[in-house]
This record gives C-alpha cells, structure tokens and sequence, in this order.
C-alpha cells in the first residue's frame, strides 16, 4: 500500500523539468518534496495528477499503475491535490466548485442542491473547517478558498493528498492552523505530499523529506537530524546565506509621501482605503499582507498605473497624485512590477527591446522619429554584461530567458540611472536563489546610495530580511509598523489578519 | 506569440538553452519577420498550403459541375471525364489569365495593386493584436473621398492626383481610427465594429453615388461622372494596359511600413501594445493613443487602396462597388504574408495572380470566381493550422506554435 | 485588455469618479442630446393638430378596427421633456443603479415619438411593427444562442455568419428537393458540422479562434455563391422550398396585439422561444450547465476535476452550430424563403452583439435580439412611410446600433474568464 513515482521523467522543449525522479509516500505519513523554484517540483506532481503526460516513467498506486495523464482517473485512483493556484471557479458558490465532477442529480441531468450543500457541510464541520458552501467563491478570502480545496479532495475520497506550496498565501497564524488540518488528515490515515520551498516548514511538519535540485532528486533526510544549514545546501549546491548582509539604515529627506490613498480595484471594490505612509531617503520600507490587501492597487497607483479616487500621492515634494506612468518615470523612480511577465516585459520582444522598453523615446536610442538600434544594442550588452544576465545573445527574445535571468533585465533596465526612489513589488517571485541573493544585493546598493525603497513582497521572511521598517497593510489600510529586528514573525502576522498587534501604529 | 500559458511554463528554467548555431540569413529572417526558422522553412507551409487550396478547388469544380452529373447515370466514365476536362479548362484559363501573355501579366499586377495595400492594412493591425476587418469600409470611404476631390478640385495633373490620394489617406483614416478609438475607450471589439463599419460604408456610398454630388448631370445611374484626366493614376506601361503607378505607391508602401514597424519608435509602441498592452501602459505608452493611431494608419492603408480602385480603375466612372472583395481578401494575404510588409508583397502578387486568373476562368470556364474566395479560405486554414498541412503531407513535426493573434472580448 | 484601456481612460479624465458615476454622467448627457432632439425636430416640427393614427390590429385578426390616436406635436414635445429630465436625474449621479433603466426608457419615449412624427397626418401600423420584431428577432436571438452556446465554454464563434448561411443554403436546397423537414434536418446537419468544424480548427489545431471563424464565414460565402451560380441558376426548381404554414394558437392568437405578436407564428418562432427557455434552464440548474459554465471559466479547474474539457467543448460548440441551423432554416425556408448570395448580410454579427449586450444570458439574449428587431421592423415600416429620409440611412440603423451597443451602452460585461484562450495540456 503505497503512492509511488518511478524514474520519472519529463522534458520541455528548452528544459528538463525532471530527470528518473522517484518517490513514495505511504497511508499516515507525510513526506515533504523540498526544493527550490524550477527544481521541478510542480511538474513532478502534475504527473502524478494526470495533468502532465511523462516522458518516461511510471505512477503506481496502491500496485495499480496509472496509464494515461488523465486527472479523472488520478482521482478515482486516490489521489487528491490542492494546487499553488487553487483550482476553483471564482464566480461558482463553494457547493458548486467542490460537487462539480462528481455533482448529485434528481432526475435527468438535474443538480439536487440540497445534497450538495448537505455534502460540503458535513466535511467541514467534521474537520472543523467552517465553509460556507453558499458563499460565492471570489467573495472570500484565500484562507478560506484553500479550505475549499481540501474539502474537494477530501470529497472524493482521497487517500494521497498532495499540497502544492499550501503556505505561500497564508500568514503565520494562518499557516498553524494549517499544519493542525494536515496533521489531523495524517491521523485520518491519508497519505500526504507537502511541496514546498521553506525549509522550517519542511522541518517542522513531514516525517520524512525528499530534496529536488534541477530536476534530479539529490537526497532523502530525516527531518529530526538534518539541520537548515545541510537542507539549504542540498536545494541550492552550494552554502547560501539565509540572511542579507546589510548595514543599519541612515534615513534622510521623505522621497514618497502617500496620503490618505484610496484606490478601487478592477471590480470597483475599495481595495486600496485610506491608506497613509511614507518613505525615506536611504531606507527600505517593507509592506507585509496577505495577498489581496490592496498592495497591487497601491503600487499601481503609486506608478500613475491605476487612477484613484481620494488622497495625494508625491514624490520629492512633487504632487504626482495625477501624473501619468511616464512622467512618473522621469521623476527618477524606478519600478520592479509585480507581474515580470504581465506588465514587467514584452515576451516576443528581444532582450534588447525590452532593455529599452521603457527609455526608448529619448537619445541615444531614439533619433526624433527613428529608432537608432545600434546605440540601443550596444546599450544592452553593456547592461547584460553588468548585471550578470544570463543569455547567449542580445537579441534573442526574452521568453527564452529562465525567470531569475528575465528578473535581472528588469532590474538592469530600471537601477541603470540615477534612481531617487526603487518600487520593487515581488521582486523575487518565482526566482531561484542565487538570482535572489543578487537581486537583493543590488536592492541594498541602491539604498546604501540614497535612494527610497517601498518593497512589496507576499514573502514574510524576505520584508522581515530586506526592510529597516516593515508596515502591514490589512483591507486597504496600514495596520502596524513594525522593526524587523525585533518584532517576531508572529507579532507581524497577527497584524496581517488585522488584529491589533503593531506596538506604534501609525496614523490611526 | 509563441509561448507556454504561464502555468505550464516551468518556473524556472534551471539553465538556458544553447542557441542552435544561426546563419545570416536566419538572423536575416528573424529580423525582419520575428520568425525564427530558415527560409525554406519558412515557405515549405504557405506553398503547400497553396497547393492543397488548388487540389480541394478542382474537387469542387468536379462536384458542382451540374452537366456532368446528368450524364452519370448513363455513362459515369465519361461524366468523369468531362469533370476532369472541366478542372483542366478552368485551371488553364486561370494560368494563362494570370501569367499567358503581356496583358495578363499586367492584370495580375493591377489585381495586385489594392489587394497589396489593403493587405499591409491588415497586416499593421494584426502586428498590434488588432484585428481589422475593416478594410473594405475603409476603402469605400477612402476612395469616394478620393472621387469628391477628383471631381471638385481643379488642379494641375500631379497635384490632382496627389491630392485626391491624400484624401483618401484622411479619411480612410479616419473611418479606421474610429474603430481605434472605440477600443480604447469603450472596448469594443475592433472585429464586430469594422465589420458594421463596413455595411455602414457600404450604405454611405450607396446613397453618395445617387447623390448631385457624385452623379454625372441628367444621369440617374447609381454611379458617379467619369473623374476628369488630371486626377486618373497614370499608366505605366502605356494606355493599352491596365496596369498603373498604383503599383508602385503600393510597393512605396510596403518600404513605409517596413520602416514604420521595426525601425520607427512609434512602431516599437505599436508592437509593444499589440503583444502585451499591459506592459504597454507599465512603460509609459499611451495605449488608447496608440490603438486609434495604429487603426489610423490602417485605414488610410486601406483607404489608398480604394482609391486606386476609383483613381486607377478604368472606366473611371465609379459604381456602388468598387471595394470588391479585395477588403477580405486582404486578411488571407496578411496571413499568408505572416503579417510582414515584405510577405504581404509577395502574398499580394499571388492574389493577384489568383484573382486575375479567376477572371478569365470564370469567362472561359463558367467556373464562378466564388472559387477563389473558398481557395483563401482555405489557404487560411492551411496557413494557420500548420500541423494539418504537416499531417497530410505527412512532414516532420516542429515544435508546438500555438498562434493567438487575436483577443477575446476583453478582460 | 478592457480593464487596462479603461484605467488609462479614466487617467486622462482625470476628474476622479467611478466608472459608475461616470457612466451616469454619460448617459446623462446623452439623453439630454435626445431629448432635444426629440423636441426641436420631431415636437416643432410637426404641424399643430396634426395625429398620428397607430392601428392595433392586422386583417387577419378577430377583433377589428383597434386604433390609438395621438395628437403628434404634443405628443412628441411631452417626449422630448421627459427624456431630458431623465438625463438631467442622470446628471445629479444619484440612485446608480438605474442607469439602464433610465437608458431603456429613454430610448424606447424616443422611438415612439419618431413614429409619431413619422406618422403624424397619416396611419401606421403598430401590430404590424410590433409583429415584425419578433419575427425579425429570431435569427439574430439564434445567433445570439449559437455565440453564448460557444463562449459558456470559452471558444469565440465568429463564424455564426457563415453557419447561418451555409445551413440557409442546405435547407433550401434540401427543403425544395424532399420537403421542409428534410431541409430542416439538413439545415441542422449542416450547422453543426461547421460547429465541429470550427472546434475542431480550435481545438485540435489551436488555430486563433477568430481566425477560424473567418474561415468559416469565407468557406460559407464562398461555397454557396459558387453553388449558387452553379447549380441553383441551372436547376431553379432547387430553390424553391416548401411553403411552412403558421401554426395560429387557439384562443391566444386572438388577444388583440399580443395574439398577432407572439402566437400566430412559423413553429421556427416557437422553437426560438423554447430554446432560450431551455438554455437557460440547462446553463444554471443541470450537471451539463454546470461542467459547460466551469470549462468557460476555469478550464484547469475542470480538468481537474476529471471533466474532459475538449469533450465539452466539442460537445457545445457542435450543439451551438445546430442550433445556428436552426437559424438558417427558418432564414431560408420561412423569412425569405429561397435562397439568395449572402442573404444573411451581417445578422450573424448582429447575433454577436446580441450576446454581448445580453451579457452571455439566454434571456438576455432574447432582449437583446428584440431590441435588434424593433431597430430593423422600425426601418423596414417607415420606409414605407416615405418621410424623407434617404433609405440608405435607415438601412445602417441596425448597423449602428450594434456599434453602439458593443461600445458599452449596458456598461461593464464580463464574459467568460477562459473565453477565447486556447487550453493545452502538455
């Protein structure tokens, strides 16, 4: 009796997202799948789920083999998953989406409701996850919407239930509670797979760990001997630094003043509420929340990407509260968007087009109405060269890039002027150490420098490492102020679920 | 556009792929189109493609030919035969209509002459993510832009001719940068409004042509007087051919958007916001600007073709009709042009051809010229589905391209 | 893309308001436009005392000799006052939500005051008009049908146009050779084979959805006037189909203006209604409603949920193209009844619209292609009139309005999350 893997493999047309893995995981035990962005572990669970068709290899549950890449029969056979992007509708009910695939009829093709509701209530008051199955799925909070998840699995039965990084998206508190429901599943005699890259997480909840490093897996360990250190270095190769090396901060003049900001959202929603900071000269200023807080909108905002409704937002003294994207830009301030892929770059452009994305219009690159390309190459290769971006050529497109080297065009297109404000928002999403380790690097540089820095990230431990002052924003508002270095993780996340935990709460 | 949807994308690639060694004139290729494959690649799928389109036509002028049908019961090798013959005739006469002699060589070229400018209309759009259907309105108001000049200025013959086409630059313009803007502001799906543009345009025309403006004197033929000697497109080959300096304002054309697109810093904007408008706005761009000017220019691509469909059209009077098809014609050349100015050149010549020898086959062979309109459609789905025309000639697979030109309503 | 273009929109509007309230002003100032329209060409310019005789009912009908009579000028300036008073409670931006229903009224006071200007000194037949709408209605409610089929489950049809034509084609062709309900049946046939045909570019081939409607439109057109030119203009008695009675519902029919609107029809006219019905049912309350809405939203979240998201899609956008075939039927055999090249000039498009304005709901749908309707009887019976406006203008009144309606007169839509993208699995 056992889920196992067997030397699987699966290529993509630039990598090799796994390479003969293999892993098992039996009822009432919980293995963590350790390893770092793109070491393959989503891939590896894809296949194990039926999204993905490997390319060698086999999935064998319970002695039966899973043939065809088809989630149905996953399912059927056991398997349950709770994805890093929650597989929900956002405009069903919770009903809807946890019946859909296995929906209770009365009559011909007709949804009995009442037994659908009946079904959802019954699993979460039995694992005492307090769902309510009417509410529509967009409507409540990730916390929540990740319940939702394993009430669908549990649904169908399950007896292996893998979690995809189940705690990027939730705060501290949120992540204990968490941790209580895997447990009790283990007692339940389930089979779980915990897919993450916090070591402490791993440490602290499987029984039993499996290391994933470029697709391979490098080492099996037992999470009561090995230590963060030997863990790091088994995901990465090499020793890292598991903090930023920086000196105290010297603050000067406020550079960003946002006052009393209040922005809607795509849905018209007041995601961004009155919200109050400032920046100095020659600090970093951390913004922690759980995802959805209104931080995209304030950034966006911030950048003149987004128009808001009330208060004032200035940079050096200058009102820019109306200021369009570029005039903002020319005020100096360079911006690490959110989304590299969405709003941060052109895929299809080269790495060239994208160097200049947002400077093409001014000399050297821009003769009046021509492009001058030479001078825009020469300028891109220099930049490549600079700031260590991986890639063969200039002027191939950016998509060819890995995550971490298309980060570092960014970076490079934004630090290379003099910059009196950075906004950097989730800066190393989806990155692999060493790029983090540079990104953060060049983040402090500018600092040490002079300039302001406003970071954004979901990343607990990145604003606690990075920042000199940390603020929380929690529905649209700034919730605390916090110094990393003596507030705990714990302290910030009680603020991040809007609790009153900040000792000096800014402008109440 | 080709790329995994994001949640199949590996996060991360661990290392980059070594680039295969690349010659000049793929770099050549790249450059200049954006695609990534040696020319001979490049032209296996399109020429195939064509081919496929001439062999499914012949079925069909087999199938509808109605006299060899009643003779099938009777003597079915025979009514074979005819059918057979029947492909033979109408294939011949569409060849030698398009490349027999001195004449149909400038046939095609004047056939090619519109079809290459509303092409590059469409071409432009489609290099911005936007879909312009419109080219056939836009040509109908360009090109009775061009017919009120014609008729209402008098100027000296080059000043004529050039003012005329400035008009139906304007205004062609125009009619497509309202569409432009519409998206910008409102959103509006370009492929919904040009389309009731052009029924708009059409109906416009309609009613011009019935008006004193346009009517000849006396007249009450829904067509306008015939425009004065100064304001016709001058021939190039002499009188006796069709063929006129259209062509190479059309070809002028194609070395404009050529440099318009890659080597313009407004074409850098127009390219930025046709891949990913949100880093567009992230950049600074002005994207509803950016939307009504890139349809601007459209439209007056378009609108230049119409009017050398008014100008350049012998008799010179201009009837209700004069877009033609070339206005949907002109999507199938952009797409077998792969949206480049240089492609859409050579797609545009072979329209031409195509179209030119429709019109002879359709006069010695009865074989209606509709066949040529199924034939782009075809060439269409050959064109955009490269894996059936791989499947069938059963080639070696490349690698996936999913192409997604267009957007969804909105979101 | 919308929701990019519209920050940037309201960026340089710089006059922080809600989309909402924004919108109210718009349509404000619209309405006052109209308003004064309304008074100063239609009110003044009617000579005083002139009436507007409405009949009420149709030869064919029970009761006899049903009329409204209106004094046109006062009626019309009336009009005019209250469709600018509308648009001045716009302006106050208060109680949003009655925006589009102030929208609706309006238009509809200024519909009735066109008519009455138009029929001031002489008589116009409402029922008439009236019955013309729905009939007019059906074949772009269908296409709207046929769109929202695809989109519920995120392939955008384009090719509606095409489909409609092609069936339009088949079941005349069919209908003249071997009766109605061959060509029925081959109309249906028909559609939904280019409903395969268009998934199948779709799906198997991952072919811009967009561009395989085109294609679509294209082969249609393409085939059929060659067709057309080829072996209808030789056989002519292929193009003559079967004449198809009205079915008259007892006792309904005879309700004055309802009864000649709605219950003395074409079974294609009840079929209309029983498929917006039955959508809607489907789409909101079935096992099949709900995989079709999850594959349009979310299609990954389907797929894991053990639902075959290709499977689904084929299903609905085959199912979809029938029902444009149904749509081609009643075009060919009852509307026109023969076939012409090109006959559905545009109206799949309309169709689109249709689905747009109805927010991707049947009965929205329905609305929408009613509205559609009422554009195109108007202009069909004022043409008639001879008023003085050149036919040529009436005749893009449909045209425009789509454009007007695509431009956000119902504000902000949300269609289906996944509408338009491809799914890949790898």
């Amino acid at each position: 009796m056992a889920l196992e893997l067997r030397g699987i493999t699966k290529r993509f047309p630039t990598v090799i997202a796994n390479d003969d893995v293999s892993l098992a995981v039996q009822p009432g035990e919980i293995v963590a799948l350790l390893g770092e962005n793109g070491a393959g572990k989503t891939t590896l669970m894809n296949i194990l789920f039926g999204l993905y068709t490997p390319d060698e290899g086999r999935v064998i549950i319970d002695g039966e083999e899973l043939k065809h890449a088809d989630p149905g029969a996953a399912i059927a056979a056991g398997v349950g998953m709770v994805h890093q992007h929650f597989m929900l509708v956002p405009v069903f009910t919770v009903a809807e989406n946890v019946i859909l695939g296995l929906e209770p009829l009365k009559g011909f093709d007709w949804i009995d409701r009442r037994t659908a509701r009946k079904l959802v209530t019954e699993v979460s008051d039995r694992y005492n996850l307090s769902v309510d199955p009417d509410a529509m799925v967009e409507d409540i909070p990730v916390g929540v919407q990740q319940r939702v998840e394993i009430i669908k699995v549990l649904i169908r039965d399950a007896r292996y239930i893998i979690f995809d990084e189940p705690t990027a998206v939730l705060t501290p508190q949120e992540v204990e509670e968490f941790f209580q429901i895997v447990r009790e599943l283990k007692e339940d005699g389930k089979g779980v797979i915990f897919i993450s890259h916090k070591l402490n997480e791993a440490l602290e909840i499987a029984d039993r760990i499996v290391v994933l490093r470029d697709g391979k897996s490098v080492g099996e360990t037992n999470p009561r001997v090995a230590t963060r250190e030997q863990l790091a270095e088994l995901m990465v190769g090499r020793p890292v630094l598991l903090t930023v090396d920086k000196e105290p901060a010297t603050p000067e003049e406020v550079v960003l003043r946002v006052d009393n900001l209040v922005v809607l959202d795509d849905q018209a929603h007041r995601a961004v509420d009155g919200a109050t900071l400032e920046v100095h000269a020659g600090e970093i200023v951390g913004i922690a929340g759980v995802q959805g807080n209104g931080q995209t909108e304030l950034v966006e905002s911030i950048m003149g990407m987004r128009p808001s409704l009330a208060g004032t937002v200035s940079v050096g003294g200058e009102d820019v509260t109306k200021h369009s994207p570029r005039q903002i830009h020319q005020l100096a301030v360079a911006h690490v968007p959110e989304d590299r892929q969405e709003s941060g770059l052109v895929l299809s452009f080269t790495v060239t087009e994208n160097m200049v994305l947002d400077s093409y219009y001014d000399p050297p690159y821009s003769r009046g109405v021509s492009m001058d390309w030479d001078a825009a190459t020469q300028a891109s290769q220099r930049l490549v060269d600079e700031y260590d971006v991986k890639t063969t050529r200039v002027d191939v497109p950016v998509s060819n890039l890995s995550g971490g080297n298309q980060q570092k065009v960014i970076v490079a297109r934004e630090f290379d002027r003099d910059v009196k404000l950075v906004v950097a928002s989730q800066p190393t999403r989806g990155v692999d150490v060493g790029s983090i380790e540079y990104i953060h690097a060049r983040i402090v540089e500018r600092r040490d420098q002079g300039a302001a820095v406003l970071l954004v990230s979901s990343e607990l431990d990145e604003v606690m490492a990075l920042s000199d002052r940390v603020l929380v924003m929690f529905k649209g508002r700034i919730a605390g102020e916090f110094d990393p270095m003596t507030a705990s993780n714990t302290e910030v996340g009680l603020a991040m679920l809007g609790s009153e935990g900040g000792d000096d709460r800014v402008a109440s | 556009m080709t790329e995994l949807p994001p949640d199949n994308q590996p996060d991360d690639a661990m290392a980059d792929v070594p680039e295969q060694p690349s010659s000049e004139g793929r770099k050549m290729m790249r450059r200049m189109t954006g695609v990534d494959e040696s020319w001979r690649q490049a032209l296996v799928v399109p020429a195939l493609s064509i081919l496929l389109a001439l062999i499914v036509g012949a079925v069909i002028i087999m199938v509808t030919d109605v006299d060899a049908w009643r003779l099938m019961r009777e003597d079915p090798v025979a009514a074979l035969g005819e059918m057979l013959e029947g492909v033979w005739v109408a294939y011949r006469a569409l060849f030698l209509g398009a490349f027999g002699s001195v004449r149909a060589i400038s046939e095609t070229l004047f056939t090619a002459t519109p079809l290459i400018l509303a092409g590059l209309a469409v071409a432009v759009g489609f290099q911005t993510g936007l879909f312009n259907i419109g080219a056939r309105g836009q040509m109908f108001m360009g090109g009775l832009a061009a017919v009120w000049v014609g008729l209402h200025v008098e100027l000296p013959a080059v000043l004529h001719v050039s003012l005329a086409i400035l008009a139906a630059i304007v205004v062609g313009g125009i009619w497509g940068g309202i569409t432009g803007l519409l998206k910008a502001r409102t959103g509006a799906h370009e492929v919904i409004t040009t389309i009731m543009l052009n029924f708009v345009a059409a109906f416009f025309v309609l009613w011009a042509l019935k008006t004193p403006a346009f009517q000849e004197e006396g007249s009450n033929l829904p067509q306008s007087a015939p425009l004065p000697e100064s304001v016709r497109l001058p021939a190039i080959f002499g009188e006796q051919y069709r063929v006129n300096i259209g062509l190479l304002i059309a070809i002028a054309a194609v070395f404009f958007v050529y440099w318009l697109m890659y080597r313009s810093t407004l074409g850098f904007e127009f390219r930025a916001t046709g891949f990913s408008p949100t880093a567009s706005v992230y950049a600074g761009m002005n994207v509803s600007f950016l939307l009504t000017a890139v349809m601007f220019v459209s439209g007056a691509l378009a609108g230049v073709a119409g009017s050398t469909m008014t100008q350049g059209l012998p008799p010179y009077t201009v009837t209700s009709n004069f877009a033609g098809t070339i206005g949907f014609d002109a999507i199938a050349l952009a797409l077998l042009g792969r949206s480049h100015p240089f492609g859409v050149l050579w797609a545009g010549l072979l329209f031409g051809a195509l179209i030119a020898g429709g019109r002879s086959m359709q006069a010695a062979a009865g074989v209606s010229v509709d066949l040529v309109i199924v034939m782009q459609a075809l060439i269409i789905v050959f064109i955009a589905a490269p894996e059936l025309v791989r499947t069938i000639f059963r080639l070696k697979k490349a690698k996936a391209e999913p192409a997604q030109l267009t957007k969804g309503w909105g979101g | 893309m919308t929701a990019v273009l519209e920050r940037q929109t309201t960026l340089e509007h710089k006059n922080r308001l809600t989309p909402e309230e924004r919108r109210s002003v718009g349509v404000g100032v619209a309405l006052i436009a109209l308003g004064l329209f309304v008074f100063f060409f239609f009110g003044l310019r009617i000579d005083a005392g002139e009436q507007a005789t409405f009949n009420l009912s149709l030869q064919t009908d029970r009761f006899q000799d049903l009329s409204w009579v209106v004094d046109a000028r006062a009626f019309s300036l009336v009009v005019g006052v209250i469709i600018v008073g509308l648009g001045i409670w716009r302006l106050t931006r208060r109680a949003l939500r009655w925006t589009n229903v102030s929208l609706a009224v309006g238009f509809a006071l200024f519909s009735m005051a066109f008519l009455a200007w138009a029929a001031a000194g002489s008589q116009f037949s409402l029922v008439g008009m009236l019955r013309s709408t729905v009939i007019l209605a059906v074949v772009v409610v269908i296409g709207a049908l046929t769109g929202l089929m695809c989109e519920r489950v995120g392939v955008i049809n384009i090719g509606i146009e095409g489909q409609l034509l092609a069936s339009a084609f088949a079941g005349v062709v069919l209908s003249s050779a071997f009766g109605t309900w061959a060509g029925l049946a081959g109309a249906v046939i028909v559609g939904g084979l280019l409903g395969w045909f268009l998934a199948w570019l779709a799906i198997r081939f991952h072919v811009d959805q967009i561009i395989a409607g085109v294609v679509i439109n294209f082969l249609a057109l393409g085939l059929t006037s060659l067709m057309s030119a080829r072996i209808l203009a030789d056989v002519q008695s292929l193009n003559a189909p079967a004449r198809i009675p009205a079915w008259r519902i007892p006792l309904l029919a005879d309700i004055p203006v309802v009864g000649s609107m709605f219950f003395d029809h074409t079974f294609f006219v009840y079929g209309m209604f029983v498929l917006v019905v039955a959508i809607h049912l489907g789409l909101f309350y079935t096992r099949w409603g709900l995989r079709s809405r999850s594959v349009g939203e979310h299609p990954k979240a389907a797929d894991t949920a053990g639902i075959n998201v290709y499977r689904v899609r084929y299903r609905n956008v085959i199912l979809g193209g029938m029902i444009a075939g149904f749509g081609g039927a009643f075009l060919g055999l009852a509307q026109v009844a023969r076939f012409e090249e090109d006959m559905t000039g545009g109206i799949g498009f309309i169709g689109l619209a249709a689905m747009i304005f109805g927010k991707w709901l049947p009965f929205g749908a329905l609305g929408a292609g009613l509205v559609f309707g009422f554009a195109r009887s108007v202009q069909q019976k004022v043409a008639i009139l001879n008023i003085g406006i050149p036919s040529e203008f009436l005749l893009m009144i449909p045209y425009i309005v789509t454009i007007i309606v695509v431009a956000g007169v119902v504000g902000r839509t949300r269609p289906p999350a996944a509408d338009g993208q491809p799914y890949i699995k790898q």
